[in-house]
């Protein structure tokens, strides 16, 4: 549910990616902090890179936000993105987002979003750790309790 | 032959083509065949960003892939063909040898009709892949690995959408 506060928002950025994955993004920060307005989740799926292109400027410039992150280095999101930015001055896109970027991001609601998203990048960036089990650094396959 | 998947898809380099066929196939170079690209360093630089380090990206105009291509059937490193559109790929079935072709990604736009969810065609993009297969190309769909390969035949009655 989203709060009042929330609701009052105005959109600082776009999440775009395959399948459901911005929307999904978008709920956990919503769930987590009540911030999701912040964000703009777009779903991108059976469009030819043209159009995504097309329907990422009208969002962008429509909400007038400079910032952009999406899923996947290799996808179409980020091509298409990486094509609208070249004609945007002092726009980022941040590739590769993951939930604690876009938490950070939308805790730095006084500031700058361009700054404020590539200091999210690095945060998110940090945020990945990998919790081994055993002294080897991992249950092997075939071990007992594998 | 190390030239695994000779491919059709309009938005070229993308998380199908990296991730989805490039993982599994452990692909290390991809042979990119576009007019436009071929003559642009800025989208060459902008699909060389989207692979990883280890996968090699070569840029070609259709004259220059027909040119390099039993060089890059030589290579021992696994690799794919890619063309964003079937009229490029037809021409390297015809003067190119290519026999088998997998159409990836064709998507909509005003004059296509769906095929498949992943397929619209104009009448003569339709045109086109039948001379692909009356050349002697083996012509099916499939987005993804794990997905049933669309016979042509089946793909143009247009059943599947």
């Amino acid at each position: 549910m989203s709060s009042d506060s929330s609701q009052a928002t105005l959109p600082r950025a776009v999440v775009a990616g395959h399948g459901d994955f911005a929307a999904g993004l978008v709920s956990a920060v919503e769930q987590i902090t009540g911030r999701g307005a912040q964000l703009m989740p777009i779903a991108v799926t059976g469009m030819r890179l043209e159009d995504i292109e097309s329907m990422l400027r009208d969002r962008m410039m429509a909400a007038g936000v400079r910032v952009i992150f999406t899923d996947l280095q290799a996808g179409s999101c980020t091509m298409a993105a990486r094509r609208l930015l070249r004609g945007i001055d002092g726009a980022v896109l941040i590739a590769g987002v993951n939930l604690p970027t876009l938490l950070d991001f939308v805790f730095s609601e006084g500031s700058d979003p361009v700054q404020a998203a590539q200091h999210a990048a690095e945060r998110g960036r940090g945020a990945i750790a990998v919790h081994a089990n055993g002294p080897a650094g991992g249950v092997k396959p075939g071990a007992p309790g594998a | 032959m190390t030239l695994l998947l000779n491919r059709i898809d309009d938005r070229l380099i993308h998380g199908q083509v990296v991730v989805g066929w490039g993982q599994p196939m452990d692909i290390r170079f991809i042979v990119l065949v576009n007019d436009d690209v071929a003559a642009s360093d800025w989208e060459q630089e902008l699909y060389r960003m989207g692979v990883p380090p280890e996968m090699t990206v070569y840029f070609h105009d259709v004259a220059g892939a027909i040119a390099k291509l039993p060089e890059y059937r030589a290579d021992p490193r696994p690799g794919i063909l890619l063309t964003g559109d079937i009229e490029t790929m037809r021409q390297l079935v015809e003067r190119a040898g290519v026999t088998e072709v997998n159409v990836g990604g064709i998507h909509s736009r005003q004059g296509r009709e769906p095929r498949l969810r992943y397929v619209f065609l104009t009448p003569d993009e339709e045109g086109a892949l039948r001379a692909i297969a009356s050349a002697g190309a083996n012509v099916t769909a499939q987005d993804v690995p794990g997905a049933k390969p669309v016979p042509l035949a089946e793909m143009l009655s247009g059943n599947h959408t």
